[in-house]
């Protein structure tokens, strides 16, 4: 176990630094820099000034200057600063963090909370007409974008209350601090939950063909307790793996929800930031993403050895 | 004892089945949902081609006196901002999704075949190194991959093909290397070194056709997701730029305001996004029940 560690965290920080450098030199391939930007938009035409800006962001440098630069920063917890707002990019991502964080913790609630009954519901009813509608209702949850879902409900809200849910800093009450987070989390959810479903369906559907499920049925085990006590334990390993990669599946999701709601997290403003070309933001925040994905699976993988005593890591 | 009607069983089982429409009606009386997806996916590809013959107005044309039309008999879904029919722009769309689907799909595929195919058939250090190199792109979810490579590449149709190629390389490089793997240590594959065979002829002649079927499933599969993301990437405003007539970009940011104002700007476009996705998803789902039975669900 201690040498398997040893090697998965290594090939975890091989893999961090290949994105590091992959998104570094991607950024600097960009046609147009921020100091174009910044030039057009203050309407100079002197290019010494680009010059100037170029120089003072230190974007004049030879790319790995830079690349070593933002690496030997990044260890002593300098992350630079935004080209837009002149603060340091610590700062800036770190505020927006929890609002990204709450809203990610509530989806992934709210999609295993729907995913994972409905999934076994949909098994042990196979073929009746909830079934059909289960999996009619997680088709459309993998199909609709849910920048889309998102819009929608915000019509619905247009249509019933004639306003939608704005985002503040300072909710009213605690059901509008409920509102604020948990709408754009269950659109988020929901094509979670779908995925969710869908898997716990068939991995269900496996294990209760198997023979000790028939067992437990013949030695007088009431549905329930097989249903949930032996098929569910055994068929919910796949669904935890798919649970880590919902990691990085709900990021997407919160990219273009945050969006839509207006909520002012580190999703929407990676988006904002690839547009500013915000160099210092972007490669922070996509390394933090990809850290958050990076160690979810390495999670999951020792999750793996903790509820199948089958799996052994190898030393 | 059960009485057989063997000729009505041999009729289930799909004998006598002659001809290509014979197949394909037996296929659909076998696997209705996927022939309803295989029925929406004929119609967007038609929708694509003709676009021309089955509307009235230019997609791009815009008109001030129109703007934000409600739908009409002269404008069966309304008009934009711009007063540019919707249903033009709809239809025309298709054409971006299906070129943007197709085209970043087969990209995907052919990068991730060749890859694949090495890491599994060669191994040694070209496995070690392929092996990181789909790892890192792994790490990073589809959308923001695909949002850094479109930033980078800058808007345009050929440029959206690239942003989303590129992620999807990894899936397809990892099923193909774990079949290529698995291939390698077959009879035949032995009988064609044991006659002399080089290994690059071996890999294309022998390996390579045994691995389509998952590659299709795999390809039905992505070709969903990509339309999604093209979607989700115009709607950031880092896909097809303008005027160009994507779902995704008529769907875009200020959508948020026409969904007071004018939600036909909204329903319209995002229907014809899932009904597409929905129609993959149910393709994809037969073909993999078809080509591999293993993971039939």
């Amino acid at each position: 176990m201690g040498a398997y560690l040893v090697r998965r965290f290594s090939l975890m920080l091989l893999t961090l630094f290949g994105i590091s450098v992959i998104i570094f030199v991607m950024l600097r391939l960009v046609p147009g820099n921020i100091a174009d930007i910044l030039f057009d938009s203050a309407g100079l035409i002197n290019p010494a000034e680009k010059v100037q800006i170029e120089r003072e962001l230190g974007l004049d440098r030879p790319i790995p200057l830079q690349y070593a630069g933002w690496i030997g920063g990044l260890l002593e917890g300098d992350l630079g600063y935004s080209y837009v707002s002149e603060r340091p990019a610590l700062e800036e991502i770190a505020r927006r963090v929890p609002i990204t964080a709450k809203l990610a913790g509530l989806a992934l609630l709210f999609s295993v909370l729907l995913g994972v009954p409905f999934g076994v519901i949909s098994a042990v009813k196979q073929d009746s007409g909830l079934d059909y509608l289960l999996r009619v209702v997680s088709l459309c949850g993998l199909s609709m974008p849910a920048f889309w879902l998102g819009l929608l409900v915000l019509m619905g809200f247009v249509a019933e209350f004639g306003t939608i849910p704005i985002y503040t800093e300072t909710p009213k009450s605690l059901l509008d601090a409920l509102l604020i987070y948990s709408v754009p989390a269950a659109v988020v959810g929901f094509r979670s939950s779908a995925l969710i479903m869908r898997l716990t369906r068939s991995s269900m559907l496996e294990v209760l063909r198997q023979d000790y499920v028939r067992t437990a049925r013949a030695k007088g085990a009431s549905e329930t307790a097989v249903n949930y006590h032996h098929a569910l334990r055994n068929a919910i390993l796949p669904v935890i793996t798919v649970i880590g990669i919902e990691a990085a599946f709900l990021i997407g999701g919160l990219i273009v929800t945050e969006t839509v709601f207006n909520i002012p997290g580190v999703a929407r403003f990676l988006v904002e930031a690839i547009r500013w070309r915000d160099y210092p933001i972007v490669q922070n925040l996509v390394l933090f993403i990809a850290v958050i994905v990076v160690v979810a699976n390495f999670i999951v993988d020792l999750l793996y050895g903790v509820l199948d005593p089958r799996i052994k890591y190898a030393d | 004892m059960y009485d057989v009607d063997y000729d009505v069983e041999l009729i289930k089982a799909g004998a006598g089945v002659r001809g290509g429409w014979g197949r394909l009606r037996f296929l659909a009386r076998r696997h209705p949902l996927g022939a309803a997806g295989g029925a929406i996916m004929a119609l967007f590809v038609l929708t694509a081609l003709f676009a021309g013959f089955i509307t009235v107005y230019d997609p791009l044309t815009t008109n001030a006196s129109l703007s934000l039309a409600p739908p009409s008999g002269a404008h069966w879904l309304g008009a934009d901002f711009m007063g540019r029919d919707v249903y033009s722009r709809i239809v025309y769309g298709a054409r971006i999704s299906l070129a943007v689907g197709i085209g970043s799909t087969l990209l995907g595929c052919a990068f991730g075949v060749v890859l694949g195919l090495a890491s599994g058939y060669l191994g040694g250090w070209v496995d070690l190194v392929v092996q990181r190199l789909v790892d890192i792109l792994q790490a990073l979810p589809l959308l923001v991959m695909a949002l850094v490579m479109a930033a980078s590449l800058g808007p345009s149709l050929g440029n959206t093909i690239i942003a989303i190629a590129i992620p999807l390389i990894p899936y397809v490089a990892r099923v193909i290397r774990s079949n290529t793997l698995a291939l390698r240590e077959m009879p035949f594959v032995e009988a064609a070194e044991a006659i002399g065979m080089s290994e690059l002829r071996i890999a294309l002649r022998h390996v390579l056709p045994n691995t389509l079927a998952p590659l299709i499933v795999l390809a039905t599969a992505q070709l969903g997701s990509a339309i999604l993301t093209e979607a989700s990437l115009s709607f950031l405003g880092l896909g097809i730029p303008e005027p160009h007539p994507s779902w995704g970009r008529m769907l875009s940011e200020s959508a948020a305001e026409y969904v007071r104002t004018a939600p036909w700007l909204v329903v319209f476009p995002g229907i014809a996004i899932s009904l597409v996705v929905v129609g993959t998803n149910l393709l994809g789902d037969a073909v993999r029940d078809l080509l591999d039975p293993r993971q039939r669900s």
